[in-house]
Formats: structure tokens, sequence, C-alpha cells
């Protein structure tokens, strides 16, 4: 029977600590990155304009069916040898799920907006809005609304492929807790600490999602 | 001089010609009636006049100038012609008095004290002053589309088009709907209204067209069109409309 030692991993709260940053830094920054490029592209896709349509279409089939870890890999590993620059662990780790991210998000987007009632751009540009105006006041507020629940699922995905970092050993929680296995000879208590510390940020977050789900379905 | 003038209008979706060389002059002060079976194009019409639909060919004329086809062009002319839909299209998240300042604000820039003050005379105008901070979820049909028309009407239009504005009102809303846009009438405002109500057309309008094969297929007084109608067509329309409305 194991003996459980979790003493020998708070001993590295430090390092946990420091993970915990890299993890909310990473999560902060693909999530910003990954949500504003999917509400551009997004809107690319429901564009009548092939000059628009396409490129946006063309986006989200490659970021959808390439794996995140494979871009990450690619960026930091094969990026530097093609360019003049090298690119460091946070850059390649947040290009990729940031691009991942928006290629799902421009879905949602898309999806949300279309959901819409035409007779909401009828109202709108008979009042004078242009194609701008109308998004910006009229359609998106409504869409967004729609589409909270599946962007706050994006968010929950996007802070789980946070630890995809680790593979070119970003300093976020896996990659330490990998650092702290390997230095304690403890990885059954360290990856389980790890587990733990995500379920402690995740959980306030899906419990979220219910919530909203829940309130969608009563407002509508 | 005429306020709109339309000359030689197409328009087609897909195989299907809608309207086919449509030509029409408003007069101001004109309040035209639109009658036409349902397909017969008369939503299409009205949406081709203020450029919700794109003509394939012909011209519009406001106030004597042909009408470009630059989108800044058309946000103009837009703004100055009001438009009225059978479904309201009221903005669900806004209420009452935002959905009648959104115009004044977003497209005409107003300050929010301006908007507000302009907003409350229209609702004041349709009626419903005391809704001012309701949504459109907590409103009955006819309030909805009172709301509607204030919207339209802050934006100072020249002219009003109003597409079948009680057809999605139950029976007894439909009177305080008819009202307003009487009392629009009484000001001397310009307006097409495409309607089933051949009563309030016949006391309201000053003109009634009836639409066919994509173009007028006969017009006149509302006494020449609806109780002497000298085309067949327009005697089968009237005919058919007049045992549908027995029946309903
Ligand atoms: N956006 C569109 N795309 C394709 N076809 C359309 C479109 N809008 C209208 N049509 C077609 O054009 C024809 C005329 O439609 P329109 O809505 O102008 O008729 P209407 O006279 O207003 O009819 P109703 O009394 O039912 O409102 C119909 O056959 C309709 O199916
Ligand atoms: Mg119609």
């Amino acid at each position: 029977m194991h003996k459980w030692d979790f003493a020998s991993v708070f001993a590295n709260t430090d390092a946990l600590l420091a993970g915990a940053a890299g993890t909310l830094r990473i999560f902060a920054l693909c999530l910003v990155l990954g949500l504003s490029l999917g509400l551009i592209v997004g809107l690319g896709r429901t564009s009548r304009s092939r000059w628009l349509y396409w490129p946006a279409s063309a986006f989200v089939e490659f970021f959808r069916n390439t794996p995140v870890l494979v871009q990450i890999l690619w960026f930091y590993f094969a990026l530097p040898m093609l360019l003049p620059f090298q690119i460091g662990p946070l850059a390649a780790a947040a290009l990729g799920i940031s691009l991942n991210s928006a290629a799902f998000s421009a879905e949602i987007f898309r999806g949300g907006i279309q959901s819409i009632d035409p007779g909401q751009w009828d109202g709108a540009r008979a009042i004078g809005m242009g194609w701008g105006q109308a998004m910006r006041r009229i359609i998106l507020p409504q869409a967004l609304k729609r589409m909270t629940p599946a962007l706050t699922n994006r968010a929950i995905e996007i802070f789980k492929m946070s630890t995809l970092a680790s593979a070119v050993a970003y300093v976020e929680l896996l990659q330490q807790g990998k650092l702290i296995a390997s230095l304690n000879f403890n990885p059954i208590e360290a990856y389980t600490a790890i587990a733990v510390i995500f379920f402690v940020f995740l959980w306030p977050l899906v419990q979220m999602t219910y919530f909203l789900e829940r309130r969608l379905k009563r407002d509508e | 001089m005429s306020i709109l003038g339309v000359s030689g209008l197409t328009k087609r979706f897909g195989q299907a010609d809608v309207l086919r060389g449509l030509d029409l002059e408003v007069a101001p002060g004109e309040r035209i009636a639109i009658l036409g079976a349902s397909g017969s194009g008369k939503s299409t019409l009205l949406r081709c006049l203020n450029f919700m639909e794109m003509p394939d060919s012909g011209t519009v004329t406001l106030d004597g100038k042909i009408v470009g086809r630059r989108e800044s062009e058309l946000i103009q002319v837009r703004q100055r012609i009001g438009m009225v839909f059978q479904q309201f299209n009221l903005f669900p998240h806004m209420t009452a008095i935002g959905n009648v300042m959104e115009g004044l604000r977003t497209v005409r820039r107003f300050p929010k004290a301006e908007a507000q003050a302009r907003a409350e005379k229209e609702l004041a105008r349709v009626g419903l002053a005391d809704k001012a901070a309701s949504y459109p979820a907590h409103l009955s049909g006819g309030q909805k589309q009172r709301v509607a028309i204030a919207r339209a009407l802050a934006m100072e239009p020249e002219l009003m088009l109003f597409d079948e504005p009680t057809s999605a009102l139950d029976p007894e809303l439909v009177g305080e709907v008819l009202g307003v846009i009487r009392t629009l009438a009484d000001e001397g405002r310009t307006m097409l209204l495409v309607t089933h109500e051949l009563g309030f057309a016949y006391h309201v309008a000053t003109r009634v067209i009836f639409l066919a094969d994509g173009v007028i297929h006969e017009e006149g007084t509302p006494d020449q069109v609806l109780v002497h109608p000298t085309k067949e067509r327009t005697r089968a329309f009237l005919a058919s409309h007049k045992e549908y409305s027995l029946q309903g």
C-alpha cells in the first residue's frame, strides 16, 4: 500500500505558486487573444463577400483539424528555423492555444450572430444604421447573451489547454508538478495535487456555466 | 413636384421576377394604399424604396435627386424614409424609450438629454408616455407597433412606409395602431401603406394602387379602385378579400 506524503509537495509551495501564476497568465492571454480573434474570424464567416468568407473558413478548418500540441511544438521548434527570430515558450504556447480557441469560438460567434432574427437587421438599417453600428448596438448584444454558456465552456477548455505549454517547458502548474515529481520521487502526490488545484480553479467556472444556461432557458 | 419617384424598377429573386418595371410618382402629402395578392411584391416594392433590397434596375428619386448606390448615400436616404414592419422588429434588449432614442443617439449622434426629450415626445404622440421604461417583452402587440412607429418618427422622416402594420396583431389591438396612423395622416404626412384593411384604406388613403405581375395593375382614388374597379384582377382580388374577411 502506498504511503501518501503530501508534505513533500507542499514543501514546494513557491514552485506551485509560480506555476499557478504562469497558468493564469497564459489563460488570460489566450482568453483575450483567442476570443477577440475568434470574433473577427466569426464575423468573416458571416460575410457575404468571398474575400472575407473564404480566408475565415480556411482558418477555421485548418486550426480545428490540427492538434494544439502539434501547433505549439511547431511554433517553438519549426518556426524559428524558417524565420530569423527566436520564439519563447510562452509565445509559442499562447499562439497555439489562441489560434485553436479562435477557430472554435469563431463558430460560436458565427452561430450566435446568425441565430438573431433578420428582422433585427431590418429594424436597425431602417433607422439608418450602417453594418458596424447594427452589429455593435443591436446584433452582438443579443447574440452575446445567447452565446455566454458556450463561450464560458471555451474559457474552461482554454484553462485546461494551458497545461500543453509544459511541452515547451513553460512554467505553469503541470510543468511545476513534473519538476516536483522528478526532484522528490513523488509523482502520485505531485500529480494528484496538480489535479486538485485545477479542480479548485475550474469548479466555480463550470458552476457558472450551469447557472448561465439555466438563466438563459428561463429568459427564453 | 414629387417627393418620391420610381421609374422602371425591377427586382428578381432567383427565377422569380417580382417587380417588372414599376413606375410611381408620390406627391407631398399623398397617402398611398398598396394592395395586391400575397407574393405580388408589395413588401419588395417598399424595401426597394429605402434600399433594404437593392433594385436590379430602375431609379428611385428622392426630392428630385436620383439616389445612387453608395452605402453612405443609402444610409442617408434610409434616415429620410421611415419604415414600420409587420413584425415590429423592436430591439428586445432596449426599453421602449431606448428603442426610440437609438437612431438619434447612434446614427444622429444626439446628446443624451436631447435624444431623450425627443423620444419622450414621440412616445407621447403614440400614447405610450407611461411605457417608456418597459421592455418590448412586456408590451402588447399594439403597444409594440406604436413604439416602432415612434422609433421611425423620431428620425423626422419626410416619408413613411408601413408594411402591413396591423397584420400580426390580435383583432382587438388593430384599432389603436390604425388610430395612430390616422393621426399621422391628419398631420398631412406622406405615406405608403401596404394593408389588407380595406376600410381603413378607403377612408384614409388619397390614392390606392393594386399590384399584379410586378407592375401597377390599377390605380385611382379609393372610390375608383375599391368600389368601382375596372380591371378583372382587381375585382377578383377584392371579392376574394371580402369573402376572406367575412369568414375570418
Ligand atoms: N429575400 C428574398 N429571397 C428570395 N425570394 C424572396 C425574397 N423576398 C421576397 N421573395 C419572393 O418574392 C415574392 C414577392 O414577395 P413579397 O414579400 O414582396 O410579397 P408581398 O406582396 O409582400 O406578399 P405578402 O402579402 O405575403 O406579404 C415572393 O414570391 C417571395 O417569395
Ligand atoms: Mg409582404
